[in-house]
């Protein structure tokens, strides 16, 4: 199961089973590193009809460890798209009514150019040569797609934790493409604490001997348990020490007693286990380097003069923006920050916290405050947009 | 907070103050109530500010464009004149502090509508004069010691802080005990007596 999980994964990284939109030399990628990006593709998935106007798309942007597959059965996993409770046919966004597209991030592993992709210069993947990739990096490679369906401007661009710094850059350096904003348990630059836990999942990944200095994929070899201990590290932030103690308590896996050694006597140890394994069948270790470090690198203030209300400035979008109370990944205070510039820049914007033990992954959850936020803003704005029910 | 007659016909007069098409910030907008009266009836871009949660949830699953914040704290991340109207409807006598609170919407609105139970009420002053306890009606339906409203006022001393942070009156409305306005020609002193709920229209 596992191997065969793997090399579907290894599969999907130049050849993807989704559509892929290949840029030529004539479109290189411009990078915020300096260079530029040449060739390279974007594996993507749609989801619905685009209207005659052009005017009824959504782009979801993904997170850290998501992909393309938002609404449909994940060509790796088997499992459901990461997003199905809330997009589908007759769903809260309704396939029926809107296009919608989510497309893997450049410097992912699921078919969009990352580390994982064969070099074209050297017919070997890329590894560490691959330039550093940043979140307007990959909101510039969105932008081709969009381009490349004649979509001028989106009607909603919406996503959570790294998909929601996606949607800031989307809003702050293509505001006049964006009707309406959704960030969702997310943040206008990573906090120290952030930086801190993706760096010990870098050193886990660093460590291991098999990543080989990030050439792994040339040896036929991956650093599997490093990227497993960075995966448990993280896992943790996702959630909170409530759910943790609802869900786990002290309760003891399968036995009934404490073994004395260092088995996963606790049922906690035994899920963040499964979570690193079944995590490094479906993900390459290079690719969890480069957009943690995206995430790290992104501060959409500093990218405006130090002042994140000139970010938006004369920005006509609408937003709304949805914290968790038990999120402290992306506390509400974050969320609260981004409002207070959306003020100052006089946006239209709502702002909603939700009650909830779930932590940072209730953004991915049947959250029914949030799917009722997410509906009215979406529905009222659709309004305003002349898009009718 | 429950919305009786009185109350409606506060968010009328309120309404019949603001032309269509206006930029409205309302805070202190609670279930949307207003906000969706504005935008219904008069197409307002209207935005909110609330600080219950729950409140503002179901703004926002209602399509209204409203944030969680504290009025005595968060006004002051609004710029300068950006809306038509600055709406604050029965919530004065609960901030911290009003004064600093009435300036902000003075500064962030081309106009303020205030609207507040009025203290100088004579139910109330029957309630202290004769009684000797805290009055406690239909309208002001807490005790003492249970009460949000921590800073009431009558309607002369509205007048007086008006004057005191440089405002000007431009119209001012004053609700009998059934939600009846009360007829312009009547002096200040009647309208403290028997306006049970006040209007007031601010410029500065």
């Amino acid at each position: 199961m596992a191997a065969q999980r793997a090399a579907r994964t290894k599969d999907e990284v130049d050849h993807p089973s989704s559509p892929v939109l290949q840029f030529g030399p004539d479109k290189p990628l411009k990078l915020d590193a300096g260079t530029l990006l040449s060739p390279f593709q974007i594996a993507y998935q749609t989801y619905g009809t685009l209207n005659d106007a052009r005017s009824n798309a959504i782009l979801v942007c993904h997170a850290l460890t998501g992909d393309q597959h938002v609404a449909n059965t994940n060509p790796v996993t088997g499992k459901p798209g990461w997003w199905e409770v809330l997009i589908g046919p007759g769903k809260i966004i309704d396939t029926n009514r809107f296009f919608v597209i989510c497309s893997n991030v450049v410097g992912g592993c699921l078919g969009s150019t990352g580390p994982a992709s064969t070099n074209p210069a050297t017919g070997k993947p890329y590894g560490l040569d691959l330039p550093i990739i940043t979140i307007r990096d990959m909101v510039r490679a969105q932008a081709m797609l969009v381009d490349h369906f004649g979509i001028e401007k989106l009607f909603c661009v919406l996503g959570g934790s790294m998909g929601g710094m996606q949607v800031l850059e989307w809003a702050a350096s293509h505001s006049e493409r964006v009707f309406c904003a959704l960030p969702i348990a997310t943040g206008a630059r990573h906090s120290s604490q952030n930086i801190a836990f993706h760096e010990v999942g870098r050193q886990a990944v660093m460590a291991d001997p098999e990543w080989h200095g990030g050439k792994y994929l040339d040896f036929g070899k991956r650093p599997e348990k490093g990227l497993a201990v960075a995966r448990m590290a993280a896992h943790i932030t996702y959630l909170s020490e409530a759910a943790l103690h609802r869900k786990f308590g002290r309760n003891l896996q399968d036995r009934e007693a404490l073994t004395f050694g260092f088995d996963a006597d606790f049922q906690i140890e035994s899920y963040l286990r499964h979570q690193g394994m079944t995590f490094v069948d479906r993900f390459d270790a290079n690719s969890y380097l480069y957009l943690t470090r995206a995430m790290d690198y992104f501060d959409l203030a500093a990218d405006h003069g130090g002042r994140l209300a000139d970010a938006f400035a004369g920005t006509r979008t609408r937003f709304c923006l949805v914290s968790f109370t038990s999120d402290w990944l992306f506390p509400t205070e974050e969320s609260r920050s981004i409002v207070h510039a959306l003020n100052a820049a006089g946006a239209s914007v709502s702002f909603v916290e939700i009650e909830t033990d779930r932590g940072h992954d209730a953004f991915l959850l049947d959250e029914p405050e949030l799917f009722a936020a997410i509906n009215g803003f979406i529905a009222s704005a659709a309004r305003a947009r002349g898009l009718g029910a | 907070m429950s919305v009786n007659r009185a109350q409606r016909v506060d968010l009328d007069v309120v309404t019949d103050l603001i032309p269509a098409h206006s930029r409205v910030l309302d805070v202190g907008s609670g279930d949307g109530v207003l906000l969706e009266l504005l935008q219904e009836t008069k197409q307002v871009d209207g935005r909110g500010l609330e600080l219950s949660q729950r409140g503002v949830n179901e703004c926002v699953a209602r399509g209204l464009s409203v944030i969680q914040g504290d009025a005595d704290t968060d006004l002051a991340f609004y710029a300068d004149k950006g809306f038509d109207f600055v709406v604050l409807s029965q919530t004065l006598q609960a901030t911290r502090n009003p004064k600093i609170v009435l300036d902000q919407l003075l500064r962030i609105g081309n106009r303020a509508i205030v609207s507040f139970p009025n203290f100088g009420h004579w139910r109330v002053r029957f309630s202290l004069l004769i009684k000797g306890r805290m009055p406690v009606t239909k309208d002001l339906p807490y005790s003492w010691y249970d009460t949000p409203n921590i800073h009431f006022c009558t309607i002369r001393d509205f007048v007086n802080l008006c004057e005191e942070l440089g405002a000007t009156v431009e119209k001012a409305t004053a609700l009998d005990a059934n939600g009846q306005k009360i007829g312009l020609s009547m002096p200040w002193w009647f309208w403290n007596f028997f306006g049970q709920q006040a209007v007031f229209l601010l410029k500065r």
